[in-house]
């Protein structure tokens, strides 16, 4: 029996002699386990920086009416200025617009939309589920009925009739994927922090006599993190996916400022005749997003919760 | 009875060896086990949970799932090997001459099909005849378990019957098709003590009715006590004794054979001390060097590193230890 | 039985009348019910008329009961637009949507389950792997996206189907069905595919997840030790077993499929329902968009009731539990 244990120590660490560094370095060695995932990190990373840099990468501002010249309007990818000064590798629109920047442009809305909602339903959601957790009893049961009420009807639908009412604009458009979200944070948060309430360590800051704010902010919410953060990746995919959807169907951003969603409901008359690339790249674009958090998201899952690895 | 029948044996397994080829090793699940089952005769496996035995019935059938397979030796039924056959064939057999019985009663009936769906099926599988034929056969198979109204529980599901009932539906099924050969792994264990008993006396009947040979996978020397003819003792994957039913209860020869007696509540001893085995079982991953059961064995000493051999004793009894034991029952744990 | 049929009764009551306060309070109480129920161009005549019909000048309290009162009658208020009661041009409407999201629903039933249940059976296989790899994807292209490049694809490049509208239809109890014609159905066909993309997915993981689940249990060790063939073990044992969670998911979702009919039909132009609440959104004709969210509401709540009912057929264990309760 002792055998048996020393055999399977000694095997477990000359495996991965690494991990016992730290827990961020060990972290970092789980995720780099899957190659794919690495690579939508990177994707992931350099769309990031694309649409920081936005303004200093791209050939031309797209919504400065003055860099505009519509002689230049639904150029093929690849074709140049009339006068051979600039190259517009993925084509222009109808209004002599330089695709690439205007779906680096585009991507930053989408991404800022998305990243923003996220982080305020996500501290809304937050601190409501662990509000219904640690005080159980009636305040649950009603944050919960609602919760489960919501999360009945499709996000897209509760998101429509909420623009439809509020109408278009970027603050309104990132109110209603709060509105659609909060509920997703909510309820994963009460799910786990109904678990750690019932570990020791809360049961000893409450015989501390902790203040309420202080058991529930230092010591619970901390341990309810790595749910959320998976939850949460994958929300900011959904979360650009569905401002994609409503700017599509015209009812998200204005037409002034355009997200990728935008520009291919734009691209959309012209793609029946054949021009595909006004909303075909920006797709592309949108696509890879989605795409590469997706897969981050699931490598997270993984690394972050044992018990789901597959 | 105890004595070894002249009759050709239904089943003759000779040196199976059952492994699993994981990621992390080799695990050597059933790794040298020799038996035989005789016409009318009923075998008892016996050995802890882990011990193999349950693999050695599924190997008989064919059923080892990957990444499981039979690694050697020779499964011998009604003198044919079964272990080159291709799927196909070992599937013809599954069910008509070679039946199984399952532990779990609650488990082993499909919750969404309707009995006689479960039933005729393994009939249609194997004959052909109608299915009023094959309905006809199922009611009179439930009638001889002991099912009153037939009819009507054909039609029901599994849920709305009690786990002795379901065991009795799974028999019923075992023997539709008059099978030479049925494996019942430890298919009392789920039920009250009362139940367990009926079902006992009433596989034991149809046994000798109809000239079926048994192998009776269990735990529980108790039950092997009143049912078997012949007892065949598995440790970490290993048969470490086997022999007449009779002769190896009453003077077991290997230690953990004594362990095993030893530790079951009796009458006889009330009072006394009960044995135990210390330590646990091993994983089967990892087994020490030599005989698997050393590192509990009182007896053991530098000679058990290396690999017991068997020896076969009189009576057909035979036992893998450097240390058997050679004198009666009583005398070792006073 | 009964009993189980009333309390869930009493429950999806429960809910559209929550969903009722909320609509009111979203129309009456945060929004401006003179802006949202009564068309900018009413004169001052129109306009006192109305305020009068829908008791704006009464208390809140007593619109609500007016409000109530009116949507027990199927009044949900006027289109602007057309001039007519607007529930009655939804309804006209359901016909083209429910074809639609029925035909997707097959698609992702016959698509899904039969996909997943490879991927399940042989989840490290190289079919496996791109069933999964696939429907992963499938979750993750956005609806629209999809459709168009659906469009791109079979319309404008291989030009073999239409890119849009509904076709010839033909009449069937006097409501016209583009199933019914060939055009029809040809028109059908990619919106069906666009409509079914997410839910197939969806399907192929659950019966995916399901598959392997029954393939573990004892009842499919018992039903191969009986010497049944392999395709009767996976389409008999293990099929009906995973058609249980599939068809629960399945009808839940065929609410969110028309829903989702939204984006469909808005890259289709499919004239149904979903297409008619985006372009009254962006007419501004209220009343309908109301009239929508309390139909589909309704919708919504009759399609989760008849799941709960198909569950307890399918699932013996269920119908005799709630029997007893």
């Amino acid at each position: 029996m002792t055998d048996v244990l020393k055999d399977t120590e000694t095997r477990d660490t000359t495996a991965r002699p690494h991990w016992r560094a730290s827990p961020l370095l060990r972290f970092g060695a789980e995720f780099a386990e899957s190659p794919v995932a690495v690579a939508a990190l990177l994707v992931t990373l350099l769309l990031a920086l694309l649409a920081l840099f936005a303004d200093f990468i791209t050939p031309q501002n797209p919504y400065d009416l003055m860099q505009l010249d519509i002689m230049n309007n639904m150029l093929a990818p690849g074709e140049t200025t009339f006068d051979g000064e600039m190259t517009f590798h993925l084509g222009t629109d109808d209004q002599g617009r330089d695709m690439l920047s205007a779906i680096i442009f585009g991507l930053r809305l989408s991404l800022g939309v998305g990243a923003m909602s996220t982080v305020i339903a996500l501290s809304l959601g937050m601190c409501i589920g662990v509000l219904a957790a640690y005080f159980g009893g009636k305040v649950d049961a009603v944050i919960m009925r609602i919760v489960d009420l919501q999360l009945s009807f499709p996000a897209i639908l509760i998101a429509l009739i909420l623009l439809a009412v509020l109408g278009k604009g970027v603050d309104k458009v990132i109110i209603a994927l709060i509105t659609v979200q909060w509920a997703y944070y909510a309820r994963t948060v009460r799910g786990t922090a109904l678990v750690e309430r019932r570990k020791e360590y809360v049961e000893a800051a409450t015989c501390l006599a902790l203040s309420h704010r202080r058991i529930v902010f230092r010591h619970l919410l901390p341990n309810c993190l790595p749910p959320l953060i998976v939850v949460a990746t994958v929300q900011v995919a959904n979360a650009i996916a569905l401002e994609a959807t409503l700017s599509f169907l015209g009812v998200g951003v204005p037409i002034t400022e355009p997200s990728l969603g935008l520009l291919i409901a734009n691209g959309y008359d012209y793609m029946l005749s054949g021009k595909y690339w006004v909303a075909f790249f920006p797709g592309v674009a949108l696509v890879a997003t989605i795409v590469a958090i997706n897969l981050v998201g699931d490598q997270l899952r993984d690394v972050l919760n044992p018990r789901l690895k597959r | 009875m105890s004595a070894p029948t002249p009759e050709a044996p239904t089943l003759e397994v000779r040196d199976l060896k059952t492994h699993f080829f994981t990621r992390e090793g080799v695990i050597k699940a059933v790794d040298g086990v020799s038996f035989q089952v005789a016409p009318g005769e009923v075998l008892g496996l016996v050995g802890e949970s882990g011990s193999g035995k349950s693999i050695t019935g599924f190997s008989i059938l064919g059923l080892v799932d990957a990444p499981g397979r039979i690694a050697g030796g020779q499964i011998l039924f009604q003198g044919r090997d079964l272990v080159p056959l291709p799927e196909s064939e070992r599937r013809k057999l599954r069910g008509s001459k070679i039946a199984m019985i399952f532990q779990d009663p609650m488990m082993t009936l499909n919750p969404v099909l309707r009995i006689d769906t479960q039933m005729t099926e393994a009939v249609l599988a194997h004959r052909d005849v109608s299915k009023a034929r094959a309905l006809e056969i199922c009611r009179e198979a439930l009638v001889k378990v002991g099912i009153a109204s037939p009819d009507e529980r054909l039609a029901s599901y599994p849920h709305q019957f009690s786990g002795g009932m379901r065991q009795r539906v799974a028999i019923a099924t075992a023997f539709l098709n008059e099978p030479e050969l049925i494996i019942a792994d430890e298919p009392t264990t789920a039920l009250d003590v009362t139940i367990q008993g009926q079902i006992l006396h009433e596989a034991q009947a149809l046994c000798r009715e109809t000239g079926t040979a048994m192998i009776w996978i269990t735990h529980d020397l108790a039950v092997v006590a009143g049912l078997a003819d012949h007892i065949c003792v598995m440790y970490a994957g290993r048969m470490v004794e086997q022999g007449p039913i009779d002769a190896v209860l009453d003077r077991p020869a290997h230690p953990y054979t004594v362990g095993l007696i030893g530790s079951v509540p009796s009458r006889n001893r009330r009072g006394g001390r009960l044995f135990q085995i210390p330590g646990m079982t091993p994983s089967l991953l990892n087994l020490p060097e030599g005989c698997a059961f050393r590192s509990r064995c009182p007896r053991a000493d530098i000679a058990c590193l290396e690999e017991p051999p068997v020896h076969t004793a009189t009576e057909g009894r035979q036992v893998r230890c450097v240390h058997p034991h050679d004198e009666p029952l009583e005398e070792m744990l006073s | 039985m009964l009993v189980y049929l009333l309390r869930r009764l009493g429950q999806s009551l429960f809910v559209v009348a929550a969903m009722a306060v909320l609509v009111f309070v979203g129309v009456y109480a945060i929004g401006n019910p003179i802006d949202i129920m009564i068309s900018p161009d009413a004169d001052q005549a129109e306009m006192e008329a109305a305020i009068a019909r829908l008791g704006l000048d009464k208390p809140l309290w007593e619109q609500f009961f007016i409000f109530v009162g009116n949507a027990l009658q199927g009044d949900l208020g006027k289109s602007f637009v057309y001039s007519t009661d607007a529930v009655s041009i939804i309804l006209a409407k359901l016909p083209a949507t429910m074809e639609l999201a029925m035909l997707a629903l097959v698609f992702a039933v016959f698509i899904g389950v039969p996909l997943g249940m490879i991927a399940g059976l042989r989840p490290h296989s190289l079919a496996g792997k791109s069933i999964m790899a696939g429907s992963i994807l499938g979750f993750s292209l956005p609806n629209f996206w999809q459709g168009m490049m659906l469009i791109l694809l079979f319309a404008v490049l291989l030009k073999w189907l239409p890119s849009g509208g509904r076709g010839e239809t033909a009449e069937l109890f006097g409501i016209p069905f583009s199933f019914l014609t060939l055009d029809g159905l040809s028109h059908m066909l990619l919106p069906a595919i666009n409509l079914a993309l997410f839910k197939t997915s969806l399907v192929i993981r659950l019966a995916r997840a399901g598959t392997r689940e029954a393939a573990l249990q004892d009842y499919v060790k018992f039903a191969r030790a009986k010497g049944l063939s392999s395709q009767r073990i996976v389409l008999v044992h293990i099929a009906k077993n995973i058609m249980i969670p599939v068809v629960t998911i399945l009808g839940l979702e065929l609410g969110s499929m028309i829903a989702f009919a939204v984006v469909t039909e808005s890259v289709f132009a499919w004239p149904g329902m979903g297409k008619l609440l985006i372009d009254s959104i962006n007419l501004l004709d209220r009343p309908v968009v109301v009239a929508y969210l309390m139909l589909t509401v309704f919708m919504f709540i009759i399609i989760n009731f008849i799941v709960d009912m198909l569950y307890c057929v399918l699932d013996p264990r269920v119908r005799l539990s709630e029997a007893k309760a």
